[in-house]
C-alpha cells in the first residue's frame, strides 16, 4: 500500500470515529435527524464567515459553522416552542430554508470560489491528502489534522462529562433536579455535531457525515445494554466501515465517501440480521423454539391431567387431535418433538409420559 | 425587469412559462399531499425519500439505458418505496427509534446511490450529467414534457386523494376507530404513503433532492396555521405551494445566480412566517393583540371598581378622587393614568380638575355591573335617595 493510499484510510478512520462518538448521544436521545438539518444548515455559516474573511482556509469558518449549528437548535426549538407547529415539522422547515439562503448567497456572491455546494455535499476523499499541512515538522494532510483535533475534543468532552451526558440522556429530569444543566449539555452536544459536520465536509460531504454518526451508533445499540460498550462498538464499527468502503470505491472506481456511506449500511443489515439475542434471525429462532416449547408443554400437561385415567382413551394419538385441537401434521411433529426431548413415550399408539415429562408438567402446572 | 414584462414573459416566454407551471404543479401536489404528511408527524419522511431516491434514479438509468422522465421517476418511486418498507421493518423489528432509522435510510440510500453514480460516470458510456440534476433540481431545464408528466403523475395521485378522502381523514385523526370499523388501515396507510412517494418524486427535477422536503412541510404548516378543517387546511396547502412555485419562479427570473429551487423553498419559508405571526387565532400577533387586550380590560376594570369603592366610602358614587389613590390601591401607575384616559373616552369617567377624577352615571353603573354581576338593578346616582333605594332593593330581593 502506498503512503497516500494509508493517509486516505487513517483520514476515513478517523472521520469515523470522529462522527461515531457523538453519534451515540443522537441516537440514544432521538435526534438523529437534527444531524442531517445541521450538516446542511453549516454551509450557511461557512458562506457567512467566508463573506467576512475571505479565506477559505480560515478557522473562522469552523466557528461560522459551529454557531450556526447552534443557530439551527435554537430555531428549531423556538419554533416548536410556539405550539404552532411540531418538532419534526419545525426541523423540515429551518433547515431548508437556511440552506437555500446559503445556496443563493454562494451563487449569487461567492461564484468563482471552491465553495461549490456540490463539493460540500458529496466529499471527495481521494482528494484529501493533496491538501497538506505542516505541523511540528510533521507533514500530514490537512484534513487528517483537523479531524484528529475534532476527534480528540469529542473524546475529551465525552470523557469529562460522562456522567451527566449519561444521566441526561436517560433521565433528564433527574439530571435538571440534580443541577447537571441537561439544556447546556444538549446544546454543547448539538455544537460538538456542528464541529465534526464541519470538518468532516472536506472529506466526507455532508450527507455522509449523518450516515457515519447514526448507521455504526444505530448497529451498536442492536449490539449491547451498556453505554460504554456502545461506543466503543459504534467507533469499531465505523472505522470498519470506513476501511471497507476505502477498499469498495478502490474496486469500483467510485467515490469513497458514498462507499463508505453503504458499508454503513452493510454493516447495519449485518448486525439487524445477525445480533446475539436482538439480530431479526435470532429472534425469529427463538420464536420458533418458543412455539415447540409451549407446544410440548401443551401436551404433558395434558398428559398429566390424564395420567390415571382410562388411560387408554386419552393417550391415543388421534385423540389429542380432538381435545387439543391440533392439525394431524402438527400433532405428529409435536410427539416426535417430545420423543426427541425425552419428554414423552410411544407404546402401541398410546403415549405415556416420561418421567421427565411429567416433572416439566408439573412445573408448567404449578407456575400457571 | 418591471412586473409588467415579467407577467407578460410568464404568459408567453416558452421558458418561464414552463418552469412556472412545473413549479406550481409541483407546490400543488406537495402542498396537498403533504398536509397529511405533517399531520401525521412524518414531516421528515419526505427528506428522507427524496434522498433515498437516487440510487433509484440511477439504477433506473442503468437498466434501461434512457434518461426518459418516467423512468426516472419511476426507478425513484421504487427506491422511495424500498425505502419506506425497510423503515417499517426496522421500526417495527427492533428498538431503533423512528428518527434514527429515518437518517439510516436516509444516508445509507443516498450514499449508495452517489457510488452507483460516480461508478456509472467513470464508465466511458453516453452522458449521465442529467441525473445529477435530481439532486439539485435545474428547474431551468425542465421541458413541457416533462411538466405534463409531472402533471399527470400529481393528478392522478390528487384524484386518488380525493377518493379515498373520508378514509384517509379516518386514517390520519382516529385510526383505531376506523380499524374498528373494519377499513384495512395498513392497506390505507401503504396507499397514503406511496402518494407522498409520487409527490416528492415529481417534485425532484425541479427543486432537487435537498429542497424537497421543504415543500412537503411548509405550504402545510402554513395552511395549519389558518383553519382547523381539513378540507380547508389541504386546500390552503395547495394554493400556498403553488403560489410559492410561480412567485419563486418569477424572481428567480429577474436576476442572475438566484437558483429556482432556493428561491421557491424561500418563498413557502416566507409564506409559513406570515402565517405564524398573522393568522387569526393560532398567529403570535393574534395572540399578542387579543391578551394586551385582556390585560387592558383588566386594568380598567380594576381603576372602575376601585374609583367605586372609593366613592362608596362617601356614600356619592359620583365623589371624586385623587388619581394617586389609585396608583396606592394596586394598579401600576404608568397604567393608571392610560386606564382613566381609556375610560374617559368611553364615558365612564369624567375629569373632576387636577388630578381628581369621578364616576360618571354610566360609570357607576358600569362598576356595578362588574362587582354584583347577578343583580339586576343598579343604584342612581342621587346620594340622597341611595339609602332609599338600597331599602328598596333589599325588600325587592326579599321578594325574589
Amino acid at each position: 500500500m502506498s503512503a497516500t493510499q494509508i493517509e486516505i484510510q487513517a483520514i476515513a478512520v478517523v472521520v469515523a470515529a470522529a462522527c461515531a462518538l457523538p453519534g451515540v448521544f443522537l441516537v440514544l436521545r432521538r435526534t438523529a435527524m437534527m444531524s442531517d438539518a445541521i450538516s446542511h444548515t453549516v454551509l450557511l455559516g461557512i458562506v457567512l464567515a467566508y463573506f467576512i474573511v475571505q479565506d477559505l482556509a480560515s478557522p473562522l469558518l469552523i466557528v461560522g459553522a459551529a454557531a450556526t449549528g447552534l443557530l439551527t437548535v435554537w430555531l428549531v426549538e423556538l419554533l416548536s416552542g410556539t405550539r404552532l407547529v411540531k418538532e419534526d415539522a419545525a426541523i423540515g422547515l429551518v433547515f431548508p430554508a437556511l440552506f437555500s439562503l446559503a445556496v443563493i448567497l454562494i451563487s449569487r456572491y461567492a461564484r468563482g470560489v471552491h465553495l461549490d455546494v456540490d463539493m460540500v455535499l458529496l466529499g471527495e476523499l481521494a482528494f484529501a491528502p493533496f491538501d497538506r499541512l505542516v505541523i511540528f515538522s510533521f507533514d500530514l494532510p490537512r484534513a487528517l489534522v483537523v479531524m484528529g483535533i475534532i476527534l480528540l475534543i469529542n473524546l475529551a468532552f465525552i470523557l469529562l462529562f460522562y456522567k451527566e451526558l449519561k444521566l441526561a440522556t436517560f433521565d433528564a429530569g433527574l439530571a435538571a433536579t440534580l443541577g447537571f444543566a441537561p439544556t447546556l449539555l444538549h446544546y454543547a452536544l448539538m455544537g460538538l455535531v456542528s464541529v465534526t459536520a464541519v470538518g468532516a465536509f472536506d472529506a466526507v460531504g455532508s450527507i455522509l457525515v449523518v450516515a457515519l454518526m447514526v448507521t455504526p451508533a444505530a448497529a451498536a445499540y442492536l449490539l449491547t445494554d451498556d453505554l460504554r460498550r456502545m461506543l466503543l462498538l459504534s467507533v469499531l464499527i465505523g472505522a470498519v466501515s470506513a476501511i471497507a468502503g476505502y477498499w469498495l470505491a478502490r474496486a469500483l472506481d467510485g467515490n469513497i465517501a458514498g462507499a463508505m456511506a453503504t458499508m454503513t449500511g452493510v454493516s447495519f443489515l449485518l448486525v439487524l440480521l445477525f445480533a446475539p439475542e436482538r439480530g431479526l434471525v435470532a429472534v425469529t429462532r427463538r420464536r420458533a423454539r418458543q412455539r415447540w416449547e409451549f407446544a410440548l408443554a401443551m401436551l404433558a400437561v395434558h398428559l398429566l391431567q390424564h395420567e390415571g385415567e382410562k388411560a387408554s382413551d386419552e393417550n391415543r394419538v388421534d385423540h389429542l387431535v380432538e381435545h387439543i385441537r391440533w392439525q394431524p401434521d402438527f400433532a405428529e411433529q409435536v410427539i416426535r418433538y417430545a420423543e426427541r426431548k425425552g419428554a414423552v413415550r410411544r407404546q402401541a399408539g398410546r403415549l405415556h409420559l416420561t418421567d421427565t415429562g411429567r416433572v416439566l408438567a408439573q412445573q408448567k402446572v404449578i407456575a400457571g | 425587469m418591471d412586473l409588467g414584462t415579467l407577467l407578460h414573459d410568464l404568459f408567453f416566454d416558452y421558458t418561464l412559462r414552463t418552469v412556472a407551471l412545473g413549479a406550481m404543479v409541483l407546490g400543488l401536489v406537495s402542498g396537498a399531499l403533504g398536509s397529511f404528511a405533517v399531520l401525521r408527524r412524518q414531516s421528515l419522511l419526505g427528506d428522507a425519500m427524496s434522498h433515498a431516491a437516487l440510487p433509484g434514479v440511477v439504477i433506473a438509468y442503468m437498466l434501461t439505458g434512457e434518461k426518459n422522465t418516467v423512468v426516472l421517476l419511476l426507478g425513484a418511486a421504487g427506491a422511495g418505496i424500498a425505502g419506506i418498507l425497510l423503515m417499517v421493518g426496522i421500526n417495527r423489528y427492533t428498538r431503533i427509534k423512528e428518527d434514527s432509522a429515518l437518517g439510516i435510510i436516509l444516508s445509507v440510500f443516498f450514499g449508495f446511490g452517489l457510488l452507483l453514480l460516480t461508478w456509472l460516470q467513470r464508465r466511458p458510456d453516453a452522458s449521465q450529467s442529467g441525473l445529477t440534476t435530481f439532486l439539485f433540481g435545474q428547474a431551468a431545464t425542465l421541458l413541457e414534457r416533462d411538466v405534463i408528466v409531472m402533471a399527470s403523475f400529481g393528478g392522478a395521485a390528487i384524484l386518488l386523494l380525493l377518493l379515498f378522502w373520508k378514509e384517509f381523514k379516518l386514517l390520519s385523526f382516529d385510526r383505531d376507530f376506523g380499524q374498528s370499523l373494519g377499513f384495512p388501515m395498513q392497506l390505507l396507510e401503504i396507499v397514503l404513503t406511496m402518494l407522498l412517494v409520487v409527490a416528492i418524486v415529481i417534485g425532484l427535477q425541479a427543486v432537487g433532492v435537498v429542497l424537497m422536503s421543504a415543500m412537503v412541510v411548509a405550504p402545510a404548516a402554513a395552511a395549519r396555521q389558518w383553519t382547523d378543517r381539513l378540507g380547508l387546511m389541504v386546500a390552503l396547502s395547495s394554493v400556498f405551494g403553488a403560489l410559492a412555485g410561480i412567485i419563486g419562479t418569477l424572481i428567480s427570473s429577474t436576476g442572475s445566480g438566484l437558483a429556482t429551487g432556493p428561491v421557491i423553498v424561500l418563498c413557502a419559508s416566507f409564506v409559513v412566517v406570515i402565517s405564524l405571526f398573522f393568522a387569526p387565532n393560532r398567529g403570535l400577533l393574534w395572540n399578542w393583540l387579543q391578551r394586551r387586550r385582556q390585560r387592558r380590560r383588566l386594568q380598567t376594570g380594576q381603576i372602575l371598581v376601585n374609583l367605586y369603592r372609593l366613592a362608596a366610602q362617601h356614600d356619592d358614587p359620583t365623589h371624586a378622587h385623587n388619581a394617586s389613590v389609585l396608583g396606592v390601591m394596586g394598579a401600576r401607575p404608568k397604567a393608571v393614568d392610560a386606564s382613566l384616559a381609556a375610560l374617559a373616552e368611553q364615558g365612564l369617567v369624567r375629569h373632576a380638575g387636577g388630578e381628581q377624577w369621578a364616576l360618571t352615571e354610566q360609570g357607576v353603573a358600569a362598576a356595578h355591573r362588574l362587582l354584583y354581576p347577578n343583580e339586576p338593578a343598579s343604584p342612581s346616582v342621587n346620594a340622597q335617595h341611595a339609602s332609599s333605594e338600597r331599602g328598596e332593593q333589599k325588600r325587592g330581593r326579599e321578594s325574589v
